[in-house]
């Protein structure tokens, strides 16, 4: 439908747009938006405490989004990416907990645990959409709350002993890096940021170097066309939510074995689950894209925090100009007319 | 305990959780039954409660008593013109229903909390001076038994129960309706006939929008009674279940907001239950979206959608 220039431009188009309209946010409720801007760059990439701490932003994002674009490449919207990171993020930090082994087992275990989590959080939604026909959208927002709700309870009743908060996981089943936190002055930053990319690049592999891949794929484009030509549409749209859910359990186990080390009982979700939906559509749904995206995301989201403190504005305006990113890039039609009539008046 | 007692608190409790539920979920009917999928309900809850809360304390002192009633109106107003921008996108921009509805919700929080913030120095504004009361309904009080428990809520939950009977009537005894539900089912068909499928779409959704802020500004006058980032959190998913649930239908969709703000209520009061007191909270808490897929599932009858929801429309294809 789109042309391989529109592909890059539109996404270029709607982020330029969005960071304009939130300087006319920013102008018309009293803030400079050049202020604003710079501060929000120098809290992102200012120093190196900085730089740590979004590179630690990216990475969940980079797996939610993989999560999200997973299941549009096989034409599922997988709106329960938060709850699929949440349950990850238990089942990660669990099998953190309960076991003492060394750590070149324990690490690789709580890791699996969250992506196992996860594949099965979205197993449900997969099941009931590939046998019952039932829409996956709104089971996945279903499933999200009743993770939600699931986890809260496990930390609290189950975990630990009526506490809002669990342990620390032991070091031999964290993600915390000595050498990177050394690296930037005591940031948050952790190995999981290789785990996010060499996800991207299996992500990048199953779907574009297997034949597991091109089913999902087709499956995705023309399902009635796939089921002719012999593939079995079911067991591709279960496989592509399992997959789709192992990622986002990933997300989860970073932030339990990584940022945090434990799991706490949450009020409301944590969004990386929603910002997956605008990072994988920002992204084209293929992995180098995914990857650019979760870094612009993490860029904003991290430098938002620094905002009110440096030029006063509040953190809330990335929330504003993330979501008009995302209605640009779902608008792409327009843009797109909006294009073709640009170059038409040229000629 | 006595039964009386108790049963008084339960319906009381769940009269006053669901009338918001109720509000938004008919704003959930209305959209869906003309074809547009509104995941932004939630947003658009956020957006009524942020625009009652502000009106609420910025004006209590020249509207007195009668500030939270033109504190709903406002925010029925800006939700429906909140909602235009679910409108352009979707029906307009042909954009994904549910993306669209995604951001609707990123962009009411954001801008909800944004301007809290900008204009209060705060993330959480002060508690509202006028919030609305239980009233007593003169006479239908005295009734014995029956009287105090049914006639001493807020006027916000009959008012819930009223306006789905009213919803139910626009949809499905006026020629408006038909045309609505026409354009949700075979738009072409309906375009056929004379039917402005645009038009029809933008009317469900401002009307939706419309819903969803009143249903914002009574869960924020009524509950939380000020505004922050938790004011409303995953009440607007709640209606939307509720209009999956009670299968598109208005009385449904009430009846279903009824029961899932009954299994909110008893997931706080519960425990003063002997009989739900071994039940975890973390099942009664997530009854509502438990039993939506179970629906959905086919196990509780079955729920099928408006045949042309989440389409849009383009004009001279088949």
């Amino acid at each position: 439908m789109f042309s391989r220039t529109q592909t890059i431009l539109i996404p270029v188009i709607s982020v330029v747009l969005g960071l304009l309209i939130g300087a006319v946010v920013m102008l018309v409720s009293g803030y400079n938006p050049i202020e604003g801007y710079s501060a929000l760059l120098r809290g992102s990439l200012g120093d190196s405490f900085y730089i740590g701490e979004t590179i630690r932003q990216i990475t969940p994002y980079i797996f939610a989004g993989l999560a999200v674009a997973f299941a549009f490449r096989t034409g599922l919207f997988n709106i329960g990416v938060e709850g699929q990171l949440l349950v990850g993020w238990i089942a990660s930090v669990w099998v953190g907990l309960a076991f003492d082994l060394p750590k070149i087992i324990h690490l690789p275990m709580a890791v699996l645990a969250g992506a196992i989590a996860g594949a099965l959080w979205a197993f449900i939604p997969g099941l009931l959409k590939a046998k019952l026909r039932v829409h996956e959208v709104i089971v996945t927002i279903m499933m999200n709350y009743i993770a939600l709700h699931l986890v809260n309870y496990l930390v609290r009743y189950v975990i630990s002993d009526q506490q809002n908060t669990t342990s620390r996981v032991p070091e031999s089943a964290s993600l915390k890096s000595p050498f990177f936190e050394a690296l930037t002055e005591f940031s948050t930053m952790h190995y999981g940021i290789f785990l996010a990319l060499a996800g991207a690049i299996i992500y990048y592999v199953i779907l574009e170097k297997t034949s597991t891949g091109f089913e999902l794929r087709s499956v995705g484009f023309n399902q009635n066309a796939s089921q002719y030509a012999g593939m079995n549409v079911n067991r591709n749209i279960i496989l592509s939510m399992v997959i789709s859910g192992a990622f986002a359990g990933l997300g989860g186990a970073m932030e339990g074995l990584g940022t945090f080390g434990y799991a706490f009982i949450h009020g409301a979700f944590s969004g990386v689950g929603f910002d997956g939906i605008a990072v994988a559509l920002l992204g084209g749904n293929v992995a180098i894209g995914v990857v650019l995206a979760a870094a612009l995301f993490g860029i904003l989201k991290q430098g938002a925090l620094i905002m009110p403190l440096q030029s006063g504005v509040p953190t809330e305006l990335v929330e504003i100009v993330i979501a008009i990113i995302i209605f640009f890039v779902a608008s792409s039609y327009i843009i797109a007319y909006l294009l073709q009539r640009f170059k038409k008046g040229a000629q | 305990m006595d039964i009386l007692t108790a049963i008084e608190i339960l319906v009381k409790s769940m009269l006053f959780a669901s009338a918001p539920l109720i509000f938004t979920a008919l704003g959930g009917v209305i959209s869906e039954r003309s074809g547009v999928v509104n995941i932004g309900l939630e947003g658009l809850m956020v957006i009524g409660a942020f625009s009652a809360v502000v009106f609420n304390i910025t004006f209590a002192s020249a509207f007195g008593a009668a500030t939270p009633w033109v504190a709903l109106l406002i925010a029925m107003g800006i939700g429906g013109l909140f909602s235009l921008i679910h409108a352009v996108a979707s029906i307009t921009f042909r954009a994904d229903h549910v993306v669209s509805g995604v951001a609707i919700n990123f962009l009411a929080l954001g801008l909800g909390v944004y301007l809290v913030k900008a204009w209060y120095g705060a993330g959480q504004t002060a508690k509202i001076p006028e919030p609305l009361y239980y009233q007593r309904i003169p006479l239908l009080y005295d009734i014995p038994v029956i009287g105090p428990i049914l006639f001493n809520n807020y006027v916000t939950s009959y008012l819930a129960i009223f306006v789905a009977v009213l919803v139910w009537f626009l949809l499905f005894k006026t020629p408006f309706g038909l045309r609505l539900r026409s354009v949700g089912e075979h738009p072409l068909a309906a375009d056929t006939m004379g039917i402005n499928v645009y038009k029809m779409r933008y009317i469900a959704v401002v009307l939706s929008g419309v819903m969803g802020g009143l249903g914002g500004g009574v869960y924020a006058q009524t509950i939380t009674q000020d505004f922050s980032a938790s004011t409303i959190t995953g009440q607007g998913f709640i209606a939307l279940a509720a209009v999956i649930f009670g299968k598109w239908h208005p009385l449904g969709a009430m009846g279903a907001a009824l029961f899932f703000g009954l299994a909110q209520s008893l997931a706080i009061i519960g425990s003063s239950f002997p009989f739900l007191a071994d039940v975890p909270n973390w099942i009664l808490l997530s009854a509502p979206y438990i039993l939506t897929i179970l629906a959905l599932a086919g196990f509780i009858g079955r729920a099928d959608a408006p045949k042309a929801v989440g389409t849009p429309y383009i004009k001279g294809k088949r």
